[in-house]
């Protein structure tokens, strides 16, 4: 669906992009994933024929955006970081608009419409202006202008930026919902999003794509070792510092570092353990044996954050280990 | 083409959206009508003389009217962040100033239609020819829309409103100034000067009801050569 080979862009004397290669399937979610400045905006831009490219070749559908930018631009739909909204017209009055100037036919833009506003959950509020909506609405309206005229790619920037936590599931599973009929692929700088959200990741930084893949593989491609993080409830009359001198002691334990607990309750204990190997059965086994009820043992999503900084920010790694906060004694 | 005139409905729609349309029609119409009243209906002239002198009173307002209008053409669009929903439609950059220099001439020319009362009133007590008025009306669109042109293409420089409308006026100006610059300098360069002038010498035959087609085709040049420029303005962007 898209193939970008030796992108280059620059911006007077400063490279924003280059040397980018990437290529993408159709129906699959693609997160694009960087620091403030990498070049996401700039790549997602020079897709949806925003912007020209300095040189390199992108094709989206086998179709050059530089010398067919206007058959490309019917192919795509475009959300960029902050929604293009006429606020002075109704959700209804814009969707038909955006719909006609992409090319939908007269007689196809109400029903399209109607389809758009039930799958973006707008029908309570597709009369009213768009100025008076709140900003997660406008967003999903942001959403619904870039998927009306059934565009084979779909192109997000920060889709949940500025959204409260409802709001974040919400879009999460709007996103999730645009799979199949449509490529998508968005930027976030938020880790966890981008892995909830996506089937692969690009890892962008300073103009050129890092890693790509899987948050498994990228975990397993560049992290040493694996992390999880354990609530459980230890037996009365534990003696704590003991207990985390003999956990370290399991084989496979590189590090145990306490955390404060998400949940509160009778003599429960949170705590992260970095893993040389997965030796989670044995880390269970260990707990058991000492008389532990174990509430819940989970990878931690801090892998895919310690990925992140290792390739964006050479040296920044384990952020779990050193911006952990101590719970109850020291390891 | 449909989606040029998909994008000019929108835009004209969008003047009577907000109380901008409404403003600007009645500005006109206020300063119009003193004018028209103050000098035409008070002073000794005759209805032809009344009739010019409306026309030059109303050249000037449409004029200004025309830069208020077309500064924010693209430049609120920019600044506002909808420009984008345009720039990655299948419309081309041509299309996308078409469009919005439609629905601003379409805007002129509404307005221009409601100052008709005042021509008309003449008929009360005078005679004038129905010719004289239609040349002279179409006098006033073709100076709006050339004034239209420079003004949309002043606001494809810039994301500033403000700052398209002062270079809009001052590009303007500067083209009506021609008349005053050719004064100052000798033939052949001030017969130059005076043809390039937006209002003097271009101007005058409409209002006296002459219909020159030297000055139509000089109307539409200025146009022409202003929307081509906006047109490139527009491509350029697409490299920042």
């Amino acid at each position: 669906m898209i193939e970008i080979r030796d992108l280059y862009k620059y911006f007077g004397e400063r490279r924003a992009l280059g040397a980018l290669s990437f290529e993408i399937d159709s129906g699959q979610i693609v997160g694009l994933l960087g620091l403030n400045g990498a070049g996401k905006t700039t790549t997602l831009r020079i897709l949806a024929c925003d912007l020209l490219p300095t040189s390199g070749t992108v094709l989206v559908g086998g179709v050059d955006v530089v010398t067919h930018p206007e058959v490309v631009r019917s192919k795509i739909g475009y959300l960029p970081d902050s929604p293009p909204l006429y606020l002075e017209m109704t959700v209804r009055e814009y969707l038909e608009f955006a719909g006609k100037i992409r090319g939908l036919k007269a007689s196809q833009v109400a029903s399209r419409v109607d389809e758009v506003v039930r799958l973006t959950e707008l029908s309570s509020v597709q009369r009213d202006r768009i100025g008076t909506l709140s900003h997660g609405f406008r967003q999903r309206v942001g959403i619904a202008q870039a998927i009306v005229h059934r565009p084979e790619l779909v192109v997000l920037d920060e889709p949940i930026s500025g959204l409260d936590p409802v709001q974040i599931v919400e879009m999460r599973e709007l996103v999730r919902s645009l799979a199949g009929e449509h490529t998508v692929i968005l930027s976030s700088h938020i880790l966890s999003e981008i892995s909830e959200t996506c089937d692969r990741i690009l890892v962008i930084g300073d103009g050129q794509i890092i890693a790509d893949g899987t948050e498994a593989e990228l975990s397993a491609r560049w992290l040493s070792s694996m992390r999880v993080e354990v609530v459980a409830r230890h037996p009365t009359g534990l003696d704590i510092g003991q207990f985390w001198q003999s956990m370290r002691a399991v084989d496979g334990i590189v590090e145990v570092t306490p955390r404060e607990p998400h949940e509160l309750g009778e003599n429960l204990l949170t705590f992260e353990l970095s893993l040389a190997k997965d030796v989670r059965e044995a880390v269970i086994a260990f707990l058991v044996g000492k008389g532990f009820g174990i509430l819940q043992l989970t990878r931690s999503h801090r892998d895919l954050e310690n990925v992140f900084l290792q390739l964006s920010v050479p040296g920044r790694t384990q952020v779990a280990s050193s911006a952990g906060t101590a719970g109850e004694g020291e390891p | 083409m449909s989606r040029v005139f998909i994008l000019a409905r929108r835009d004209l729609a969008a003047y009577f959206r907000s109380p901008l349309g409404a403003s600007i029609i009645a500005a006109v119409l206020l300063i119009d009508g003193i004018l028209f009243y103050s000098q035409a209906l008070t002073e000794k002239l005759l209805s032809a003389e009344v009739l010019e002198q409306f026309f030059y009173n109303a050249s000037g307002t449409t004029m200004i009217a025309s830069i208020v209008i077309s500064m924010r053409l693209l430049a609120e669009e920019r600044q506002l962040g909808t420009f984008t929903l345009l720039n990655t439609s299948p419309l081309g950059d041509a299309d996308i100033v078409l469009g919005k220099y439609l629905s601003a001439v379409l805007m002129l020319g509404l307005m221009t239609l409601l100052t008709a009362y005042m021509p008309l009133l003449i008929f009360v007590n005078g005679k004038v020819s129905v010719g004289h008025i239609v040349v002279g009306y179409s006098g006033l669109m073709l100076l709006g829309a050339a004034t239209m042109a420079i003004g949309l293409f002043a606001s494809s420089l810039t994301s500033s409103t403000v700052v398209a409308g002062i270079v809009g006026a001052s590009i303007t100006g500067a083209l009506i100034l021609q008349w005053a610059l050719a004064r100052a300098v000798d033939a052949p360069l001030s017969a130059l000067l005076a043809a390039m002038a937006l209002h003097h010498q271009n101007f005058k035959p409409f209002m006296s009801g002459t219909l020159d087609l030297g000055c139509v085709m000089y109307y539409l040049m200025v146009a022409l050569f202003f929307l081509v420029a906006a047109t490139k303005m527009v491509e350029a962007r697409r490299w920042r």
